[in-house]
C-alpha cells in the first residue's frame, strides 16, 4: 500500500481532473462510476467514491449520503435507492419495475466511511447556501487528505465569498501536505504558517521530523511556521485574558463604585451592598417580565428600561437602610459592619420569599447575543463589550455627578472632613442619604450588567462585597481613579492568574498580593498624605 | 549598643515574681558623653510637595529646658513626629545621644530608649481608671510575656501613689479617665510621662486649657524636672514661656527662624515680621 | 515579693463566679452524664442524645464566643474569619477520625473512601502522623495558632485595623473555604469528612463517648473562661484595652501592639482550634460550609448578643443564639433568616452591651 499510494493517487488526480468538467456538465450521473460503488474492492469504490465527490452535483450527493446510511442497494447489475415504494436507479434516476427480488445494500466499512463523509463534505462546497458552505469549509480544516486536494482547487476556483475562500486555501494546504511533490508541500507550509489554529499547529509538528517529511526545506520552513503559529496562539491567548480581565474589572468596578462613595463619605462599609446588586438584577428580571406581558415588540429593547428603574430601585432600598438604620450607627464602623450583615441576610430572605430561591431567567437580548471574532479562536462576546461599555457611561456619570454638581461637592467635602464641613454650612444629614442613594443606585446599575453575564438568584451579591471592599482598599478611600485603578489590576491579574493556576489559587494569590501591597501602602494607591491622615 | 527591644535577655523571663524588672531595661540607654541628648540635621519632610520640615537643625542638650515656638504650620508637631518615629523623614539625621539613630527605630523602641511624648490633644486611656493609666505608663519591662504574668509590686504602687500627688489626681485615683476635666487629663498625661522616667520629654502644648493657677504649677513642675531630664515644650503661651526662662526656638516654614533667649528672640525683626506682618 | 500564680488565677473571678463555675462543673461534668448512662431511656430523668449531642455543640459554639470576645471585646480587632480556625482545628481532629475508620469505610481500603473515589494510591504526605492521637491533638492546638500566627503577623505588622481587618478575615476564610471545596487539596471536598467510626478504639456513638465528649467540652468551656478571665484582669489585659483604645498612645509609651495583638489573635485561634476538635466529633461531619463567611460573622452575633468584653455575656449568647437557631430552623425554617437578621440589626442598635449589659442596667435601677 505504501509503495503503490503515491502512484495510485497520482494516477487518480490526473483522471478526476480530466473528469472534472465533463461530470460537472452532465445532471446526470455516470452509471458505470455509480455501479463502481459495488466494487468488489475498497480501493476501487474510493475511486468511485472521489469522483462523485468532486463532481459537485446534488445527484452525487443523494447517492453517497444513501451510501452512508447503508440505503445503497444492488441487484445483479442495478444500483438503486428506495423512493418510497419504487425503487429507483442511483445513476438516471430511472424507476426499476418490478422491484429486484433480492438485494442488499453495499457494504461500507470504516475507512470508506470517512471517505463517504470527507466527499459529502466536499459535495457541500458547491451548496447554493453560503452558510452550509461556510460550515463544510469549516469542517475541512481539520481532516482534508490529499485525495481531497483537487476537490479543493476546484471549489476554491468557484467560491465567490472571500471568508470562505481562505478557509478553502487553508484546507487545499493542509490537504497538500500529504502532496509527493516537494515543492507543493513546502508551498502549503509557507501557507499555513499564517494559521492561528491548534490543529494546524498539530498538523505541522510532526513534519519536524526527518522520518516523516524527506525534504530540508519543507522541514525548516514547517519549524518555522510552527513557531510563527505557536506566537499567534499566545498572542491570542493573552489578548483574551486582557479582555476577560477587562470585563471582570467593569463588573468589579460597577460593584465598587457606589461603595467606594458610601464608605468614603461614611466611612463605613454597607455589608447590604452586595444585596443592592441583587436588587437591581431583580429589577432588570422584572422589566424584562413587564416588556414580556406588555410590550413584547420592543422585548430587545427592555435592558434600557431597566437602567433607571434598577437605579431607583437600589437607590431607594439604599436611602431607607440609610435612615432607618445606618444613620443611627455613626461613629461606630464595626456594627455598622454587623448591622448591615443582618440587613443583607433579610433581603435575601425576602428576595427568596417573592421570587422563590431558584435562579430567574434573564435574558440577553438579541443585540447582545454571540459576539465579534477579532482573531481566529477569539470571539468576544456582545454582551461583554456592552458591560465595559456601559461601565464607562457610568463612570462619566459618576464622575460628573461628583465635580460638577453640588451634591458632588458636598460628598467630597464631606469625605475629606465631616466636621469642616458640617461647620460650613454642609447639611450633612441629607448629604449623607444622597450619598447612600447614589451609592446603593449605582449598585443597582451594577445589578443589571450582572443581570446579563450571571446568574439572577437571591444569593448572587454575597460574592461581591469582598471583591468591591478590595478595590475601594486598594484605590484609597474615597478617591474615583484609585478606584478605576484598583478594578483593573484587580482584574487583569485575576484573569492572568487563573489563566496558569486556576480560579481557588488566583483567588488566594490576589488576596496576599493585597495584604502585602497595603504593608507597603496602607493608604492605598491615591494616598492622602499629611499629618491629619492618621488615627 | 542595642536598642532593639528583641535584644533584651530573654533567659531571665522577669516580672513573674510580680517585681519590677528595670534590670532589664537598657539604662541609661543614652549615650551623654558630648552633654547633647538630641541632634536633628537636616531633616526635611514633605507631604504631597508640602515641605512639613525643610533643613531643619536643631540641638537639644542634656538636662535643658527648650521652649519652640512659631505660627502654625511652622512644622512643630512633625518634628516631633520625626523625633518619635511617627513620621519617617525624606532626608537628614536624628539621634538620641550620641548613638541611637532615631529614624531606624519603632515608636516603641524610641520610647524604651528615654523619650517621652505628650501630644497635643490629651490622649489617656478614658476606659482605664487614672490609677491604671499610670500603672500602663510605669517603667518596666514592656513585653507582651512579661505583662502576661505582670503583678504590681509595693515599690510600684508607692511610685504611682507618689506621681498622682505630684500631679494633684490622689483623690481621683479609681476614676475612669475619661471622666476628668480638661486640665486634669493633660495632668495625667504628664504625670504618665513622668511614669516613663524617660530622659527627654517632648511636651506639644501642656498648658492648653489650664487655668492660670494650674499653668503656673504645670511651670514649676517643669522646672524642677530640668537638669534631670530634658524638656521641650511647644507653646504659645508666652506668659509660660517666660516663667520657663529657657532658651527659646523659634520655628518658621520648616526650618529654625531663631534661637535665644525669650527676649532676643523676641526683639529679632524676623520673627516679628513672622508673627505680625503677614 | 512573689504572688503565687495560683493566688494571681484565684484572683481572676469574683466568689460569685467561682460558685456559678462550681455548680457548671456539677451539671455537666458529673449530673448530666450520669443522667445520661445510668438512668433507663424512657425515664423522664433520662437526658438524651440529642440533648446531650446539641448541648456539647453548643459548649464548643460557646467556647469560641469567648476566644472572639478577647479578640474583639478586649483588643477591638473584630475578626470575620474566626469560623476558618474552628474548621481548622476540627479538620485537624477530622483527620485522625478518617484514619479511625480503618477499612470499614464503603471501599474497605485503609485509604479514606474519598480519596479511593479519587483514584490515589497512598496518602498525600499531609496527611502523614494523622493516625496518631498524640500528634493530631498537636496538630489540632499548631494548624489554626500557626495560620493565624502568620497572617496576624503581616496583618498587625502593617497596622490593619477595624473595617480593613475585619473585610480581609472575611476574604480569608472565603479563599479557605474555596481551598477545601476542591477535591485535590486532599481533605474530601465538598463532602468534607463523615462517617467516623472510633476514638482512641472506642466506637463513636457509644453513651460512654458522648458523654465524655459532652464534658470535655465542658472542661475546655470552663478553662477558656478562666484564661480568658486571667488575661482580662492581668495586666497583659488592661495594654490589650489601652490598644484598643488608643493604639498610638500604646506606642509612645513603650508596649509594642504587634505582640499584644499577635499573642491574643493566636491564642484566640487556638482556643477556636480546641472547640472545633470537640465539635467534630459530637456532630459527626466537617466539611468546607464550616469556613463559609456567614458562619464567622454569626460567631459575632453571640458575642454582640451576649455583651462584648465580658466573657461570661458571649457564652450566654453562644447559648441563647444557637437555642433559637435549634427551635426556629425547625418550626419556622423560613423565618429564621429574617430572626437572625432582625438579631443582628436590634442589637447593634438597641443593645449595644448586650444581655449582660441589660441585666447590669435593670439591676441599677432596682438599686436606685
Amino acid at each position: 500500500m505504501t509503495d503503490t499510494g503515491p502512484t495510485m493517487k497520482r494516477l487518480l488526480l490526473t483522471l478526476l481532473l480530466l473528469l472534472l468538467p465533463a461530470s460537472n456538465a452532465f445532471a446526470a450521473l455516470d452509471p458505470a462510476l455509480v455501479r463502481q460503488l459495488a466494487a468488489e474492492e475498497s480501493d476501487d469504490k474510493i475511486a468511485a467514491i472521489r469522483q462523485l465527490g468532486a463532481s459537485a452535483s446534488a445527484d452525487a450527493a443523494k447517492v453517497l449520503k444513501a451510501m452512508a446510511d447503508d440505503e445503497l442497494l444492488v441487484a445483479d447489475e442495478a444500483v438503486f435507492i428506495f423512493d418510497g415504494e419504487q425503487a429507483v436507479d442511483a445513476a438516471t434516476g430511472a424507476v426499476i419495475d418490478p422491484v429486484p427480488e433480492t438485494y442488499e445494500s453495499i457494504t461500507v466499512n470504516n475507512r470508506l466511511r470517512s471517505e463517504l463523509a470527507n466527499a459529502l463534505a466536499a459535495l457541500k462546497l458547491y451548496d447554493p447556501d453560503r452558510a452550509v458552505r461556510l460550515a463544510a469549509a469549516t469542517e475541512l480544516q481539520s481532516n482534508a487528505g490529499i485525495g481531497m486536494a483537487p476537490i479543493l482547487a476546484a471549489a476554491m476556483a468557484k467560491e465567490t465569498d472571500a471568508g470562505i475562500q481562505a478557509l478553502l486555501k487553508q484546507a487545499h494546504a493542509l490537504a497538500n501536505l500529504e502532496n509527493p511533490d516537494a515543492a507543493a508541500r513546502l508551498a502549503a507550509v509557507e501557507l499555513l504558517a499564517d494559521s492561528a489554529s491548534p490543529a494546524t499547529r498539530g498538523l505541522l509538528l510532526p513534519l519536524l521530523d526527518e522520518a516523516n517529511e524527506p525534504d530540508a526545506a519543507v522541514r525548516e520552513a514547517a519549524a518555522q511556521a510552527v513557531d510563527a503559529i505557536e506566537a499567534r496562539l499566545a498572542f491570542g491567548e493573552i489578548l483574551g485574558q486582557i479582555f476577560s480581565g477587562l470585563s471582570l474589572s467593569s463588573i468589579l468596578l460597577l460593584a465598587a463604585l457606589g461603595l467606594a462613595i458610601t464608605y468614603g463619605v461614611m466611612g463605613v462599609i454597607n455589608m447590604a451592598h452586595g444585596e443592592l446588586l441583587m436588587i437591581g438584577a431583580y429589577a432588570t428580571f422584572f422589566t424584562q417580565t413587564l416588556f414580556r406581558a406588555y410590550f413584547p415588540d420592543y422585548i430587545d429593547w427592555y435592558v434600557l428600561a431597566a437602567i433607571p428603574a434598577a437605579f431607583l430601585a437600589a437607590a431607594l432600598v439604599g436611602m431607607l437602610l440609610e435612615r432607618t438604620v445606618i444613620r443611627r450607627l455613626y461613629g461606630r464602623p464595626l456594627e455598622t459592619l454587623l448591622a448591615t450583615w443582618g440587613l443583607s441576610l433579610i433581603l435575601i430572605q425576602a428576595a427568596r420569599m417573592l421570587f422563590g430561591a431558584q435562579n430567574v431567567e434573564v435574558a440577553n437580548p438579541v443585540w447582545m447575543s454571540g459576539g465579534v471574532e477579532i482573531m481566529a479562536g477569539l470571539v468576544l462576546p456582545w454582551n461583554r463589550i456592552v458591560i465595559i461599555g456601559f461601565t464607562l457611561f457610568v463612570l462619566a456619570l459618576v464622575w460628573v455627578l461628583m465635580q460638577k454638581t453640588r451634591l458632588g461637592l458636598f460628598v467630597r467635602a464631606i469625605t475629606q472632613n465631616r466636621p469642616m464641613a458640617g461647620c460650613v454650612g454642609v447639611p450633612t444629614g441629607r448629604v449623607d442619604t444622597m450619598a447612600f442613594g447614589l451609592g446603593a443606585g449605582i449598585a443597582g446599575l451594577g445589578g443589571v450588567a450582572l443581570s446579563q453575564i450571571a446568574n439572577v438568584g437571591p444569593d448572587m451579591g454575597q460574592g461581591y462585597i469582598v471583591d468591591s471592599f478590595l478595590v475601594v482598599v486598594l484605590g484609597g478611600v474615597g478617591q474615583l481613579a484609585g478606584a478605576v485603578w484598583a478594578a483593573l489590576g484587580l482584574g487583569v491579574v485575576t484573569k492572568f492568574l487563573e489563566g496558569w493556576s486556576g480560579a481557588v489559587i488566583a483567588k488566594i494569590v490576589v488576596l496576599v498580593i493585597v495584604i502585602v501591597f497595603i504593608q507597603k501602602r496602607p493608604q492605598g494607591l491615591f494616598a492622602l498624605k499629611g499629618r491629619f491622615v492618621d488615627n | 549598643m542595642s536598642t532593639n527591644l528583641t535584644d533584651y535577655d530573654t533567659d531571665n523571663r522577669g516580672g513573674e515574681d510580680g517585681t519590677q524588672v528595670v534590670g532589664h531595661i537598657l539604662q541609661p540607654g543614652v549615650d551623654l558623653s558630648h552633654k547633647v541628648i538630641l541632634y536633628l540635621e537636616a531633616i526635611s519632610v514633605s507631604f504631597d510637595g508640602f515641605k512639613a520640615l525643610n533643613n531643619l537643625n536643631l540641638t537639644i542638650d542634656a538636662g535643658e529646658l527648650r521652649c519652640i515656638i512659631g505660627p502654625n504650620g511652622a512644622g512643630k508637631t512633625t518634628m516631633m513626629d520625626v523625633i518619635t518615629g511617627k513620621t519617617r523623614p525624606d532626608a537628614g539625621t536624628c539621634f538620641f545621644g550620641q548613638t541611637l539613630d532615631l529614624t531606624r527605630m519603632t515608636e516603641p523602641e524610641i520610647a524604651h530608649a528615654g523619650i517621652g511624648r505628650k501630644f497635643q490633644k490629651p490622649t489617656i486611656f478614658e476606659n482605664h481608671t487614672v490609677f491604671e493609666n499610670l500603672e500602663l505608663a510605669m517603667k518596666t519591662d514592656k513585653r507582651a510575656w512579661a505583662s502576661l504574668f505582670a503583678w504590681l509590686s509595693q515599690e510600684g504602687r508607692d511610685r504611682i501613689t507618689d506621681t498622682l500627688k505630684q500631679v494633684r489626681l490622689d483623690h481621683e485615683a479609681d476614676r475612669p479617665a475619661g471622666l476628668l476635666s480638661h486640665g486634669q487629663k493633660q495632668w495625667l498625661e504628664i504625670g504618665m510621662l513622668l511614669m516613663q522616667e524617660p530622659q527627654l520629654l517632648l511636651l506639644d502644648e501642656p498648658v492648653a486649657g489650664m487655668t492660670d493657677d494650674e499653668t503656673e504649677r504645670t511651670g514649676e513642675l517643669f522646672k524642677s524636672l530640668a537638669g534631670k531630664h530634658s524638656l521641650v515644650v511647644v507653646e504659645h503661651d508666652m506668659a509660660f514661656i517666660e516663667q520657663l526662662g529657657g532658651k527659646v526656638t523659634v520655628l518658621h516654614e520648616g526650618s529654625v527662624l531663631a534661637e535665644g533667649d525669650l527676649a532676643t528672640v523676641q526683639a529679632d525683626p524676623r520673627v516679628i515680621e513672622v508673627y505680625l506682618g503677614r | 515579693m512573689r504572688t503565687p500564680f495560683t493566688i494571681r488565677v484565684l484572683a481572676a473571678m469574683p466568689r460569685s463566679g467561682w460558685i456559678a463555675m462550681g455548680l457548671f462543673a456539677a451539671i455537666t461534668l458529673v449530673l448530666m452524664p450520669a443522667l445520661h448512662l445510668f438512668v433507663p431511656e424512657g425515664h423522664p430523668f433520662h437526658v438524651s442524645n440529642y440533648v446531650i449531642t446539641l448541648g456539647g455543640k453548643i459548649m464548643c459554639y460557646a467556647i469560641v464566643a469567648v476566644a472572639m470576645d478577647l479578640v474583639w471585646g478586649y483588643a477591638g480587632i473584630l475578626s470575620l474569619g474566626h469560623g476558618m480556625f474552628f474548621a481548622l482545628g476540627g479538620y485537624a481532629f477530622g483527620m485522625y477520625l478518617m484514619r479511625g475508620i480503618g477499612t470499614d469505610g464503603s471501599y474497605q481500603s485503609h485509604l479514606p473512601d474519598f480519596m479511593v473515589f479519587l483514584d490515589w494510591k497512598e496518602l498525600p504526605w499531609y496527611w502523614a502522623g494523622s493516625d496518631s492521637f498524640v500528634l493530631t491533638l498537636i496538630l489540632v492546638l499548631a494548624v489554626p495558632s500557626l495560620v493565624a500566627f502568620v497572617f496576624g503577623y503581616f496583618a498587625f505588622r502593617s497596622r490593619i485595623k477595624g473595617v480593613y481587618f475585619a473585610i480581609i478575615t472575611q476574604a480569608l476564610t472565603f479563599a479557605a473555604m474555596l481551598l477545601f471545596f476542591r477535591n485535590e487539596t486532599g481533605f474530601g471536598g465538598n463532602n468534607g469528612f463523615t462517617d467516623f467510626k472510633r476514638i482512641l478504639g472506642y466506637d463513636i456513638t457509644s453513651p460512654e463517648m458522648r458523654a465524655t465528649l459532652f464534658a470535655l467540652s465542658a472542661l475546655a468551656l470552663m478553662l477558656a473562661l478562666l484564661a480568658g478571665r486571667y488575661l482580662a484582669t492581668s495586666k497583659f489585659g488592661r495594654v490589650l484595652a489601652a490598644i484598643r483604645d488608643a493604639e498610638s498612645r500604646v506606642m509612645f509609651i513603650g508596649y509594642n501592639p504587634l505582640h499584644y495583638k499577635l499573642f491574643i489573635w493566636t491564642f484566640s485561634a487556638m482556643l477556636c482550634g480546641i472547640a472545633g476538635a470537640l465539635y467534630v466529633p459530637q456532630v459527626g461531619i466537617i466539611n468546607p460550609g464550616e469556613m463559609s463567611p456567614a458562619n464567622s460573622i454569626e460567631i459575632a452575633i453571640w458575642v454582640a448578643v451576649g455583651g462584648r468584653g465580658t466573657l461570661i455575656g458571649p457564652i450566654i449568647g453562644a447559648g441563647l443564639v444557637n437555642g433559637f437557631k435549634s427551635f426556629f430552623t425547625v418550626a419556622f425554617p423560613e423565618y429564621w433568616l429574617f430572626f437572625l437578621g432582625a438579631l443582628f440589626v436590634g442589637v447593634t442598635l438597641w443593645l449595644p452591651e448586650g444581655v449582660v449589659g441589660l441585666w447590669k442596667r435593670i439591676r441599677a435601677r432596682v438599686a436606685a
